[in-house]
């Protein structure tokens, strides 16, 4: 039987696998679709715009440009998933060694978001549901409708003008300060890792202080998501039948909820975390303009403010391979998780 | 009077015009139920009317430069201050309601309609029609909404017209799933059977007969997405890449503000404001729609 019900979680496993793979084709269509009808000449961006007319073709048919369209996605794909997504005008460094190099700061700031996120959404989403009408209840639709309602990049300057600059809790933009920034080596880029690797704690506290800000505007928008989600998951938990034979065992009404009840509603949940993390990695173009925090997101819109295309498209393709990566991820978890699903 | 309510909760409606007043005026008592869904409405109206009446609202002219009176704190001639060329914040903001008003509709009249398209034909015709279709959804859904709007932009070019069609272009697929889901409901009731035996074409059974089932819970799901158009535009606007300057955008206009933030603040602050009030009222306004329309 075992083998039976692994048999067939495989079979799941397999579609999900293939949903997957169309799913990415279709985002580099996309995005070969936007490289193609540009206004930017391609060609212009590698020989530059005195080069003599025998330069410019051979860079032409070197990039297959002569090529029927078809032929050019193919080359296009290859290159893709070989990790060559062209080299940026603006650094002149290819364009996956700038990604690589950006995207720690904007993982270190998503991470931190979405804990704060569980930490604060999901005991509030608890209360909510058990205290329904009551004041947490009102809490929580109050930063829920606040979350879903305030730009994030206002509240990011609002944050700025109140906590940096009136009252001096925090430290402003950038991820650290200068005084810092020559002494620590990048080993997993990051940089809180860093600090703590090298043990350089007052590194730590001065990298948390500029950090602490951005993500804690982010994390509003995960509480406001989770706290949501956990309420009506946990409202539709209680009412089951299984629920009232907890009570009527005689245990303690907490244990019944956050041992019973939020188990189970935790399988939902998990989606929702993950689904947040996702939206967070998003969200963060927003805040890292506002925070001059060097991630993903600054990347994507400096390269873009630039006309720099390849590194555009190459967040673009990088940002939704993760997404999809993630929505992955959090189906097979799910499964793994809640024997119903499998 | 009287006869004016026994009219509408009339338990036997003689017309059809009659039972569609009777049912409307049902939804708009349970509306009324629910006070937050009234702050929504009242905000909604508020913003329809600053939209009409601009020029008599605002205090000065939202393009006028001068630089003589640059970066003033707010007072009783400048409510709200002034911005770094001298323009009064107070009227930008209120000739800001017509920027976002625009950009609200020009998106919504797009999506719509692509959506419930898409949807009622993948949902009523199924097997690879809907596989097709909904294929080209999924994808559009896997991507992150304000990165690939960037990534439209940078194609079309900074601009309002372009922005809206790049929020479109990320904004139909939930529409499509929600059309969908409401045909698969319906399309093997009774009624549906019965008008395909009188005869009807499927073109007339989906125009006709699916797509007005459909168009409650799109409501809903149009006045619940209107916050989201309103912030991604705004973030585009914040950008750049949105409405351009002179414009008087309210993105854009923090845009503006963010130099001098820690000196002169209420150059950000208020058309952040006068964002997070829109947006709230059409998140309240939403909520109590979905009560009342999408009971089902």
């Amino acid at each position: 039987m075992a083998s039976k019900q692994a048999l067939s979680l495989a079979g799941t496993v397999g579609r999900e696998l293939t949903t997957v793979a169309i799913t990415l084709l279709g985002l580099l269509a996309v995005t070969f679709f936007i490289a193609r009808v540009m206004p930017v000449d391609p060609v212009l961006a590698v020989v530059g715009d005195r080069a003599p007319a025998d330069v410019y073709e051979r860079a032409r048919l070197e990039l297959g440009l002569d090529k029927p369209l078809i032929v050019q996605f193919w080359i296009y794909l290859q290159k893709v998933f070989s990790g060559d997504f062209g080299k940026s005008v603006l650094t002149s460094n290819p364009v996956i060694e700038d990604i690589k190099r950006v995207f720690p700061a904007t993982l270190e700031l998503a991470t931190l978001g979405t804990l704060i996120g569980i930490s604060l959404g999901i005991p509030l989403g608890v209360l909510a549901a058990t205290k329904q009408g009551r004041w947490p209840d009102h809490l929580a639709r109050f930063i829920g409708l606040f979350g879903y309602s305030v730009p994030i990049f206002w509240l990011g300057l609002m944050g700025l003008l109140l906590f940096y600059a009136k009252l001096g809790w925090v430290s402003g933009p950038g991820r650290i300060g200068v005084a810092y920034q020559d002494f620590i080596e990048p080993i997993t880029g990051v940089l809180l890792l860093d600090c703590a690797l090298q043990g350089d704690w007052d590194a730590f506290r001065n990298a948390l202080s500029h950090l602490i800000l951005p993500s804690a505007c982010l994390g509003l928008f995960s509480t406001a998501y989770i706290s949501r989600m956990t309420r009506s998951f946990m409202i539709q938990e209680l009412q089951q039948q299984y629920i009232t034979t907890a009570r009527v065992k005689g245990m303690s009404e907490a244990r019944v909820i956050w041992r019973h009840g939020l188990r189970n509603a935790m399988v939902p949940l998990l989606t929702v975390i993950a689904l947040s993390y996702a939206n967070l990695l998003e969200g963060s173009v927003l805040t890292e303009t506002v925070f001059a925090w060097p991630g993903l997101g600054r990347y994507i819109t400096n390269s873009l403010l630039n006309a720099d295309m390849s590194a555009v498209l190459g967040g673009t393709i990088v940002v939704g391979a993760i997404f999809v990566g993630i929505n992955l991820l959090t189906d097979i978890l799910a499964r793994l998780v809640d024997p119903r699903a499998r | 009077m009287s006869n004016l309510y026994a009219y509408l909760t009339s338990e036997a409606p003689v017309s059809r015009g009659q039972a569609r007043l009777a049912q409307a005026y049902r939804r708009w008592l349970a509306l009324k139920a629910n006070p937050l869904a009234l702050v929504g409405l009242a905000i909604v109206v508020l913003l329809l009317l600053a939209a009409a009446l601009a020029p008599v609202i605002a205090t000065h002219d939202p393009l006028a430069q001068n630089l003589d009176q640059r970066l003033l704190a707010p007072s009783a001639k400048h409510w709200f201050g002034t911005d770094a060329l001298g323009r009064d914040i107070f009227s930008r903001i209120v000739h800001g309601t017509r920027v976002t008003l625009v950009i609200v509709l020009l998106v919504v009249i797009s999506v719509g309609p692509i959506g419930l398209l898409i949807g009622t034909v993948a949902g009523y015709f199924g097997g690879w029609v809907d596989r097709v279709l909904m294929r080209i959804t999924d994808i559009f859904l896997a991507f992150p909404r304000l990165v690939l709007a960037l990534a439209f932009v940078a194609v079309l070019g900074p601009g309002i017209e372009n922005a809206c069609i790049a929020i479109a272009l990320t904004a139909w697929p939930p529409y499509a799933r929600v059309a969908r889901a409401e045909t698969m409901v319906v399309r093997n009731s009774d009624y549906i059977a019965a008008v395909r035996l009188q005869g009807a074409s499927n073109t007339r059974i989906v125009l006709k007969h699916i797509m007005p089932v459909c168009i409650p819970s799109l409501i809903v799901r149009t006045t619940l997405d209107m916050a989201g158009i309103i912030l991604t535009a705004a973030g585009l606007g914040f950008l750049g890449l949105g409405a351009q300057p002179p414009m008087p955008e309210w993105g854009a206009m923090i845009a503006n503000g963010r130099e001098y933030i820690f000196d002169q603040w209420w150059v950000a602050t208020f058309p952040g404001l006068a964002i997070c009030l829109v947006a709230l009222g059409f998140n309240l306004l939403g909520d109590g729609l979905r009560d009342v329309l999408d009971a089902r």
